[in-house]
């Protein structure tokens, strides 16, 4: 029986199509979560698509961190369930404190639609299982506010704690400096992603729901959408505990 | 001053009403004067935008007849049958007014209006092109212009979630004072769900839905404020319409699931001319009336006059006629969907959109005289005295230019074209948009046409939008001819068949008689065109009065098209694809530089003349280059248009990363054989085994047709010789010029950077 | 020359749509507060001028104000003075 995963549908999300698109290519069965439902249907993953959650005028993902369905989506990542937030659903987690962090405009203050390459940091994550560590995956960005920024004490508790997941990569496979094109909007330390310490929370500001198909330029982004559907799999047979390895 | 001094002008002509008009509103009011509100309703539903008066008697010459058409003009969007119970809607249409006042709102709204007329049929949007042009790039105003309408395109289109995989960004001093942002927008849908803008049958409700009613765009029709209505604060009248992308993804949602589940028998989007346009048109199609209630509208503020509800222009609103059984399912719809929702009115048998406030009816007017029956005006064209005729096919060439000779170097020339304004890349643009959302992006902006697969099918659509304004402020006839070649041939070369055509005639003054002219070729030039080609017009918008103090615009059609790719995997691309692989030029250059980017570097001879258009050659190629490709023996293909075949094939190296080495035989000058932009020719490649039987097949559609070299190597090299002289050249009387040798890199530095510079955007 | 410090508040003019009010009101439902109506949202930038008198900087706050920092179609602005010196906070509507 395929994985039920939650497609979390704020008004104003515009990727949830795309990622129940994508949940569908990898076997698992997508489970469209209405913003003003609190159960979560009993999915064995949560995904916080891409959009504009509310119009994000005020600032991206905070009026949906009070919607209904997120008390329940916090609720069930405090129990260990695991959460993807791609874009929006990144800006919507860190707003909501599930992930650490805060994403900040971009430093073009432009919005930037482009390819990019990010580059796992581990490979023994949900939400990385068998990536190959520092290898780009080449997917599109497409966001206003995606500039990961936390201080530097911060930064470093995440480095050495193993919370860093992605980092934006140069074309020679290096994270890239802040005001290199391949990093598409001056994140701190080229970082792309990011989970949180007991590792069942994750966000990246990139689309793999995008990249999931060779037609549509790369299918690099597969592999993240594969771990996470194969992480909940492994979740629902073994109960609720956490699959993958948290901090280190 | 005088009291007298003070006296103003009737009402009617400050609403921009004629006397004629007037006298033409009584006619239509059984004699009587209408009063101020249906004045008012007159004014905006009489407008050129509305009621296309002015262009009306030469829209009517278009074809629109076509293979698998299932709406055509008059509806808000071309629709077309692509099989598989599968139909495209699509549409361009222009906000040029709006942007030059405020560039951000007017591009933005621009953008929401587009996609409201396409799904208003029931199609959801999938991708949205736009065309836009300006003036100096060097002029703080067109920077100021550009930034503003790029942000508005990306703001809206990225919010709302439908991905913009193209369009044109365009320099000419003749927009300094009047930019041109038209966007395009296309759906698709089940064509069983196809929605018409109707209100049928009477008793049933008139359903506003979405955003509350303000005082947005009121504009010209303000002058009723103070003449009549009240004393408020100027300041309170905005004219300027604020677009809300999150309110209209919300209306996209709630519009496509009524109409998914059955809930409303017409659907129309407001636009221009409000309230007062929706329902006139509505029940003009339905041959019905509506009664609406003032009163039960929304508001977004109080105090609002009725001419400013009827009028305003407030974005994201729709107006549905629902059966009144279905009425409590369409508010579940919409409260979940957080949109504001009212029956403010009721269909009727009487033909009269009449106006109840208060219990009191203040206005009734025939919805007919409003739309279908509104004025049409004959206007007067006279062509200037003075025109250049292109030459004729075949014609002997005037050498305009010897730049060889001269001892220009063809390779800097070739530098110098590709990082010009108007022919470098456009990517410090288009990344600002999102291009992907969706997951249908199979070919994004910036290197020719757009592809977007056609989720759950084989097949693929391929989309454009072209305008050549360069050509035709010489010869109209001629600029809205080359830009339907153009535009379909963009799409040819991919495999795919152009279904269908829309336009935007963006053009001068009607009431200019070299104006009117201007826009009665271009239209006579549109027809041929879609004649020739075989593809009917499916609809389309017309922006007249497009002037500065600074002058006219040059006249520009601006031409989107949609193809069907039955096989996705039959795709071809412009870029090289293989090393080794022949390159093969089809077609022939033809004399005339004048409209050529080459000219606007070099400047153009005063014996010149634009290059000519042979639509039969244009339609043979076409055909041509979509049987090649079915076939299997086109690896790469690439037309030839801005910069000539020297920045074709220099796009076809910059896009794959490889070079390549070519023979270019001089038949006129070698300006006009590297640069010049004589159309109906192709630069295709192929595996070396498939190039006899190209070159046969290209001869059997009657085009000339050669193999000129081979990909290869991280150089262009282009080797000028005289026509009739390739491989033996020197016995020929040897080089005309020396060969163009450049770096694939260095191309690609020059043409990556070109746009920004020239913006200011970087140093 | 003396330092004056000015705030300019910037916000849709009436009249005006203004989404990102309209999206914050709609929220406040889930936050369980009520009874808060017309929320316009705008921006504040506070900056410090170096003039002979305040006058003369006020006056050159105007001018940015109304052809930087504010968008004379759709908003109007609000400068006030904070500056430290002066305890009072005086307040003047935009031109526009």
């Amino acid at each position: 029986m395929p994985v039920r995963v939650g497609v979390v549908v704020f008004p104003g999300s515009n990727c949830d199509r795309d990622t129940v698109r994508a949940l569908d290519l990898v076997g698992a069965e997508p489970v469209v979560l209405w913003h003003e439902q609190a159960s979560l249907d009993s999915v064995a993953a949560v995904v916080l698509p891409g959009g504009f959650a509310y119009g994000d005028y005020v600032r991206a993902g905070v009026i949906a961190r009070f919607s209904p369905v997120m008390r329940s989506v916090a609720e069930f990542a405090g129990r260990g369930g695991l959460v993807l937030g791609i874009c929006n659903g990144f800006q919507v987690l860190a707003e909501s404190g599930l992930v650490p962090g805060a994403l900040l405009r971009n430093a073009s203050l432009r919005f930037v639609g482009h390819e990019v390459a990010i580059a796992p940091v581990r490979s023994d994550t949900a939400f990385t299982r068998g990536l190959e560590i520092g290898r780009g995956l080449r997917m599109p960005v497409a966001h206003g506010e995606g500039r990961f920024y936390a201080d530097a004490v911060t930064l470093d508790a995440l480095e050495r704690d193993g919370q860093v997941l992605f980092r934006y990569v140069d074309p020679a496979g290096m994270p890239a400096d802040p005001d290199h094109l391949a990093n598409p909007n001056g994140s701190l330390r080229a970082i792309a992603g990011v989970m949180n310490a007991a590792g069942n929370v994750a966000g990246l500001m990139p689309h793999p729901e995008r990249a999931a198909e060779v037609i549509l330029g790369s299918d690099e982004g597969f592999g993240i959408i594969r771990s996470l559907v194969e992480s909940a799999a492994q979740a629902v047979g073994q109960g609720p505990a956490v699959i993958g390895t948290g901090a280190r | 001053m005088s009291i007298i001094e003070l006296e103003v002008e009737p009402l009617h002509r400050r609403l921009g009403v004629t006397d004629d008009e007037l006298e033409a509103i009584r006619a239509r009011l059984d004699g009587r004067d209408p009063n101020d509100l249906e004045l008012a309703m007159f004014s905006v539903m009489w407008s050129e935008h509305c009621s296309y008066k002015s262009s009306k008697p030469l829209l009517r010459t278009l074809p629109i007849a076509g293979e698998g058409v299932v709406a055509g003009p008059g509806e808000n969007a071309g629709v077309i049958s692509i099989g598989d119970g599968l139909a495209v809607a699509f549409k361009i249409e222009s906000h040029n007014h709006p942007s030059a006042v405020e560039p951000y709102q007017g591009a933005a709204t621009g953008v929401g209006g587009i996609l409201r007329d396409i799904f208003t049929m029931g199609a959801r949007p999938i991708a949205v092109l736009d065309a836009l042009r300006f003036g100096d790039p060097v002029d703080p105003r067109t920077r100021h212009l550009v930034d503003g309408v790029v942000r508005g395109v990306g703001g809206y289109g990225n919010c709302v979630g439908v991905p913009t995989v193209g369009g044109e960004l365009v320099f000419d001093p003749s927009y300094g004072g009047n930019p041109l942002v038209n966007v395009m927008a296309i759906g698709l849908l089940e064509e069983r769900r196809l929605t018409l803008a109707a209100a049928p049958g009477p008793g049933n409700l008139v359903v506003l839905f979405g955003s509350t009613t303000g005082r947005d765009g009121i504009g010209g029709a303000s002058v009723l404020a103070s003449a009549t209505f009240s004393d408020d604060d100027p300041s309170k009248r905005p004219s300027v319409q604020v677009g809300d992308p999150f309110a209209e993804k919300l209306l996209i949602e709630a519009s496509l699931e009524l109409i998914d589940r059955g809930l409303v028998e017409g659907l129309q989007d407001l636009g221009a001319g409000g309230i007062t346009c929706a329902t006139s048109e509505t029940a003009d199609r339905a041959g019905t009336g509506i009664l609406v209630d003032l009163d039960a509208i929304p508001r977004r503020e109080p105090g609002l006059a009725p001419f400013e509800v009827m009028i305003s222009e407030s974005q994201e609103r729709m107006c549905a006629a629902v059966l009144p059984e279905n009425w409590e399912a369409v508010r579940e719809v919409c409260d979940r969907w957080g949109l504001p929702v009212a029956i403010i009115g009721r269909v009727t048998d009487d033909g009269d959109i009449a106006i109840v406030q208060a219990g009191q009816e203040i206005a009734r007017i025939p919805a007919r005289a409003l739309t279908s029956d509104a004025i049409v005006h004959d206007r007067v064209a006279a062509p200037p005295t003075h025109r250049r005729d292109a030459p004729a096919p075949g014609a002997p060439s005037e050498i305009s230019d010897r730049l060889p000779e001269r001892g220009t170097d063809p390779g800097a020339v070739l530098l110098a074209l590709l990082g010009s304004a108007n022919l470098s890349s456009r990517h410090s643009v288009f990344r600002q948009y999102d291009s992907t959302v969706g997951a249908n992006t199979v070919a994004g902006p910036g290197r020719g046409a757009a592809v977007l697969r056609v989720d759950g099918t084989t097949k693929a659509l391929v989309a454009t939008t072209d305008g050549n304004q360069s050509v035709g402020r010489l010869d109209p006839w001629l600029g809205a001819a080359l830009s339907v070649a153009e535009a379909t041939r963009n799409v040819s070369i991919t495999g795919a068949r152009p279904l269908g055509v829309t336009n935007c005639l963006n053009y001068g003054d009607p009431t200019r008689p070299e104006a009117f002219w201007q826009l009665s070729e271009g239209v006579r030039g549109l027809a041929d065109a879609c004649l020739a080609l075989g593809l009917p017009v499916t609809g389309g918008n017309v922006s007249l009065y497009n002037e500065s103090a600074s002058g006219a615009i040059a006249p520009t059609p601006e031409i989107g098209v949609v193809g069907l790719l039955d096989d996705i995997a039959t795709l071809v691309g412009p870029a090289f694809v293989m090393v080794d692989d022949a390159i093969l030029l089809i077609g022939a250059a033809g004399p005339g530089l004048v409209g050529s980017e080459y000219a606007g570097l070099a400047g153009e001879a005063t014996e010149d003349a634009p290059p000519a258009l042979d639509l039969a050659r244009e339609a043979a190629i076409q055909r041509f280059v979509r049987e090649a490709i079915s076939r299997g023996l086109v690896a790469s293909a690439q037309d030839i248009s801005g910069g000539g075949f020297g920045v074709a094939i220099a796009e076809c190296a910059m896009w794959s990363g490889l070079g390549a080495s070519v023979r270019l035989a001089i038949g006129h000058s070698p300006a006009v054989d590297l640069f010049g932009e004589s159309p109906s020719r192709l630069v295709l490649t192929c595996r070396p085994r498939y190039a006899a039987a190209l070159e046969l097949l290209a001869r059997q559609h009657g085009l000339p047709a050669e193999t000129i070299g081979s990909v290869g190597g991280d150089r262009l090299r282009i080797e000028l010789t005289l026509a009739g002289a390739t491989g033996a050249a020197e016995e020929r009387g040897g080089w005309v010029a020396d060969a163009l040798e450049v770096p694939v890199r260095d191309l690609s530095h020059v043409w990556e950077h070109g746009l920004a510079r020239a913006l200011g955007w970087e140093g | 020359m003396t330092s004056f410090r000015f705030a300019v508040n910037v916000t849709p003019k009436p009249g005006i749509l203004d989404p990102a009010g309209r999206a914050v009101e709609g929220s406040l439902g889930h936050l369980g507060i009520e009874g808060v109506q017309d929320v316009r949202i705008g921006r504040r930038a506070e900056l410090t001028v170096e003039a002979t008198e305040v006058t003369v900087a006020r006056a050159v706050v105007e001018r940015m104000a109304s052809e930087l920092l504010s968008n004379p179609l759709i908003e109007v602005f609000e400068i006030e003075s904070i500056a430290g010196a002066s305890s009072a906070t005086d307040s003047q509507a935009g031109a526009d």
